[in-house]
């Protein structure tokens, strides 16, 4: 088995990361350009790294993932990639015919240090830029951060280039939203259209990763946030960022360049995380929340009280992205479960702060972010005292198959099962989903496993 | 055919046009939606199957994380080559180099794993700010007492195609260092990946004629068995686009002879037993071999037919990696009574698409390196009712409505061999009939 190389003794590492539990910007950077209307992602660099984040999108969604590339070659990284980002703009325009092309970097453009603000100027200048089209770019270095700083930072571009402020507000709240999926997107819109709010969420991956098949393939699908919705976020009224690690800073840059005030918050995942969300889309929408939420919340209550028994005490493994992590065990913890082993590959100070306080009264609870925090290390921490379940991409199945115990999949990428674009975790009826995904983890595992004379028809 | 970019007419042909030879080995047209990877991957590809190797990337988190074991390449033995390594590249590493790291983490990963031997790759980055990774891994292996071999394969110093090159160089550095004693009647199999556990029944097939597989590079490769590589008598070549650089090193300094094949589809499949047998000369081992075809022949011809009466008229695209395999595919489906209206490769050489165009039926699209708005337009127009491809053609081909099979490296069934060829008949029967497209 693949993870029998995994040893209980920790050794020492000082440089060595081992299956990682994060991956690198420029992904996150294109995952977001895919929530915008019409835009076709641009990877700034070799042709590897586009090939690379294309077919991890794609395994993940099993959707069409298209995005151009710069093709560096020896030559651009003697004499820098201007001129490859200059032809590679007058292609796309050309052939593929976008609204918009959304540049990030990578590591090689990034060292080499070419600069895109004056590349794209000069292009515009000398008008490869069509009338009406736009060219945005943000810097994703890869040796910064991890995925999800590529993503905020994409995000954070679009009030750049887009937001303006009139004189006129409008009552509409901003939905910024974080990584999550297609379906948390969906669910967290049914919510807000619930509560008869106006609303523009962006990125929108809704109606663009989980396309309908047709028989028609439109390169630049129906979803995605329009270009007249990311210029009118500057006339919002209030921004909520859903999940601080990948929105807060786009927020902060609304702010000072439009004055609209925020409210960052976790993303809704579970009890307690989906009240403040819903309390905060209320207060600051000034609307109040309807019958038919409360309903959904009292069938949630519902559910988890008549199988409680199945989650008291079961010990949990987690690794993920900040943003999801941390409701996440929030809400495993208000079902009486004990996530014991949290990892992120991503710096988090957020990450941090909140497992220092949510776990301190587990006893044996670790956690660990950033460098060196990755997958090998969490399943030597479970080698030394075992869980009853782990959380995880596709890559935690090795770990679950190696120790048997059941994996519940939240994360990128999930290359293995289908589900997770289309069922949501978020809101009430996602907390729904996901409990019952839990349960029947447990409850399947237990007919599979226990004697013979001991299966039950009565659960 | 206006959505075919000026730039890239050149890569574009039809069969019955004699006049053009198609333009190829070119890099992508910056700005394309091009299919295809970078020398980086190139050569991960070719050694990832080396099963007792561990393999180190040197760089970002990158280019770790998007090859951690997405390759169905099998292993009977050791499983370390599946495990993702990395040295996390952070900014300060960027700014004072990535030396110290490198070294640092070779040593804890020898010691954690105690590998056969360790390939250590340079990624983009670690090209331009010129870590001495020659260096730290001729320090290692003296250290360390295994071989540790730097693949410098930085991802724009070309294309795909140069990474088959730097892997080859990668493992002739190992070939030669250990001689075992081998069988007069042995081959080394070069460009089989063992994907789904095809390698193993190649390795059962020539054993049946009497024939010792020596050495497989690299699908379930040991380090052992390739630095014995050197004493087979002959080097049997797959997927020559990333391997014959290696036939042609051995057979400078090894004088070991080489034939390029195909395992894919009867004739090709026949074709490769024959040839070996032919290589040494030995009637009793052709006499096998014409048994063990007529065999499989007679069990496979009734089945095939089945298949060949339903899939009549069905059109198929093909877009693979190397031209080669294109040409058997090609072959493949005519015995199953399917026509190839598109053939098109990311990695073809002028040969290979010359052979392709003598083979194919009048009117046939040929392309080389072509991207999504093209395959999908040409789909289009020749009416094609499944596509061939890999990881990122497939969502496209289903949203349009076609039957879709894999033929790259995410196949989950053999689709070498005389049952790899049923599977393959099983398997375009099976999305191209499927009733979900009388949905759509």
């Amino acid at each position: 088995m693949l993870l029998r190389h995994t040893t209980a003794k920790e050794i020492d590492r000082k440089a060595l990361t081992i299956n990682p539990a994060k991956t690198c910007q420029p992904v996150g950077a294109m995952y977001a350009a895919l929530g915008i209307h019409g835009c076709l992602p641009h990877s700034h660099g070799s042709q590897g790294c586009c090939a690379y984040h294309r077919s991890a999108l794609t395994r993940h969604f099993k959707e069409p993932v298209l995005a151009s590339t710069s093709s560096f070659s020896e030559g651009s990284s003697v004499f820098g990639g201007a001129s490859n980002l200059t032809q590679a703009i007058q292609t796309i325009f050309k052939v593929y015919n976008p609204d918009i092309i959304a540049v990030h970097t990578t590591c090689l453009s990034e060292t080499i240090g070419d600069d895109l603000n004056s590349i794209v100027s000069k292009a515009d200048e000398d008008g490869l830029i069509p009338e009406g089209k736009k060219v945005i770019y943000c810097n994703t270095p890869s040796y910064v951060g991890s995925h999800i700083t590529g993503y905020s930072n994409q995000v954070a571009a679009l009030v750049k280039f887009f937001s303006k402020s009139t004189s006129h507000k409008c009552n509409v709240i901003n939905l910024v939203n974080g990584w999550m999926e297609p379906s948390d997107q969906r669910e967290i819109k049914r919510i807000a259209k619930m509560m008869e709010i106006r609303t523009i969420m962006f990125p929108d991956m809704t109606d663009s990763l989980d396309t309908p098949l047709t028989g028609k393939y439109d390169m630049f699908p129906k979803g995605g946030v329009t270009q007249e919705d990311l210029t009118a976020t500057g006339d919002s009224r209030f921004s909520i960022g859903i999940g601080p690690d990948c929105t807060e800073n786009t927020c902060v840059k609304l702010d000072e360049k439009c004055h609209v005030k925020y409210d960052v918050v976790d993303i809704p995942i579970g009890l307690k995380a989906t009240d403040r969300f819903i309390m905060s889309l209320s207060h600051h929408s000034g609307l109040p929340v309807p019958g038919c939420i409360n309903d959904e919340r009292g069938r949630l209550l519902d559910m988890v009280a008549d199988n409680s028994k199945y989650l008291y005490g079961k010990r949990v493994a987690l690794y993920g992205d900040p943003d999801t992590l941390v409701p996440l065990v929030e809400f495993l913890i208000s079902l009486d479960m004990k996530p014991v082993y949290v990892i992120t590959g991503s710096e988090s100070n957020y990450f941090n702060k909140h497992m220092e306080k949510m776990l301190k009264n587990i006893s044996g609870a670790k956690y660990k972010s950033g460098e060196l925090a990755d997958t090998f290390r969490l399943h030597q921490w479970i080698k030394q005292e075992g869980v009853d379940m782990i959380f995880g991409n596709t890559y935690a199945k090795y770990i679950a198959r190696d120790e048997d115990i059941p994996l519940i999949r939240i994360g990128f990428p999930i290359a293995d099962r289908p589900g997770h674009n289309f069922f949501p975790i978020t809101g009430y009826v996602g907390a729904t989903n996901l409990v019952i995904q839990i349960l029947n983890a447990f409850l399947d595992k237990q007919d599979r496993t226990c004697e013979e004379e001991k299966v039950e028809f009565q659960m | 055919m206006g959505y075919i970019l000026k730039e890239r007419q050149n890569q574009v042909s039809v069969a019955g046009n004699h006049a053009e030879t198609i333009d190829c080995n070119k890099a992508s047209l910056a700005g394309s939606v091009s299919q295809r990877a970078c020398v980086f991957c190139g050569s991960r590809v070719v050694l990832y199957p080396i099963a007792d190797a561990l393999h180190l990337i040197h760089g970002p988190i990158g280019c770790a994380a998007y090859t951690w074991d997405i390759r169905g390449s099998l292993s009977s033995g050791s499983q370390l080559y599946r495990l993702s390594f990395s040295t996390d590249l952070q900014e300060r590493d960027v700014i004072f180099g990535g030396e110290k790291k490198l070294i640092a983490a070779l040593r804890e990963l020898i010691d954690l794993h105690h590998p056969k031997a360790a390939f250590v790759y340079t990624t983009c980055i670690v090209g331009v700010i010129g870590d001495d990774v020659e260096k730290i891994c001729q320090i290692v292996e003296e250290e360390k007492g295994i071989p540790v071999i730097p693949v410098q394969a930085p991802g724009f110093q070309g294309t795909k195609k140069d990474g088959y090159r730097i892997a080859c160089e990668a493992l002739f550095k190992l070939i030669g260092r250990i001689n075992r004693p081998t069988p007069a009647h042995s081959i080394n199999i070069l460009g089989d990946f063992n994907l789904a556990g095809e390698l193993w029944m190649l390795v059962d097939y020539y054993k049946q004629i009497g024939v010792n597989v020596n050495c497989s590079l690299t699908g379930d490769g040991r380090v052992e068995d390739i630095g014995n590589a050197h004493n087979a008598a002959l080097n049997v070549v797959q997927c020559s686009g990333s391997m014959s650089r290696l036939a042609v090193m051995m057979e400078e300094k090894y004088g070991i002879p080489w034939k390029r094949v195909s395992y894919f589809g009867i004739e090709d499949m026949s074709e490769a037993l024959y040839l070996v047998a032919r290589f040494f000369n030995d009637s009793d081992m052709m006499e096998k071999a014409r048994n063990l075809v007529r065999k499989q022949f007679e069990r496979l011809m009734p089945k095939l037919q089945w298949y060949k009466d339903k899939l009549k008229g069905k059109k198929a695209a093909i877009y693979v990696g190397g031209a080669f395999k294109a040409i058997s595919l090609v072959k493949a489906l005519r015995l199953i009574g399917v026509q190839s209206v598109i053939v098109g490769s990311q990695t073809g050489t002028k040969e290979d698409y010359d052979v392709i165009r003598r083979l194919c039926d009048e009117g046939t699209i040929i392309v080389d390196d072509s991207n999504p708005v093209e395959l999908s337009n040409f789909v289009k127009e020749k009416g094609a009712n499944i596509f061939i491809g890999g990881v990122k053609e497939r969502p496209i081909a289903y949203k349009l409505g076609l039957g879709f099979c894999d033929h790259n490296h995410e196949r989950k069934i053999a689709l070498s061999g005389y049952d790899g060829m049923l599977n393959f008949a099983k398997e375009i029967y099976a999305t191209a009939m499927s009733p979900i497209w009388k949905f759509t």
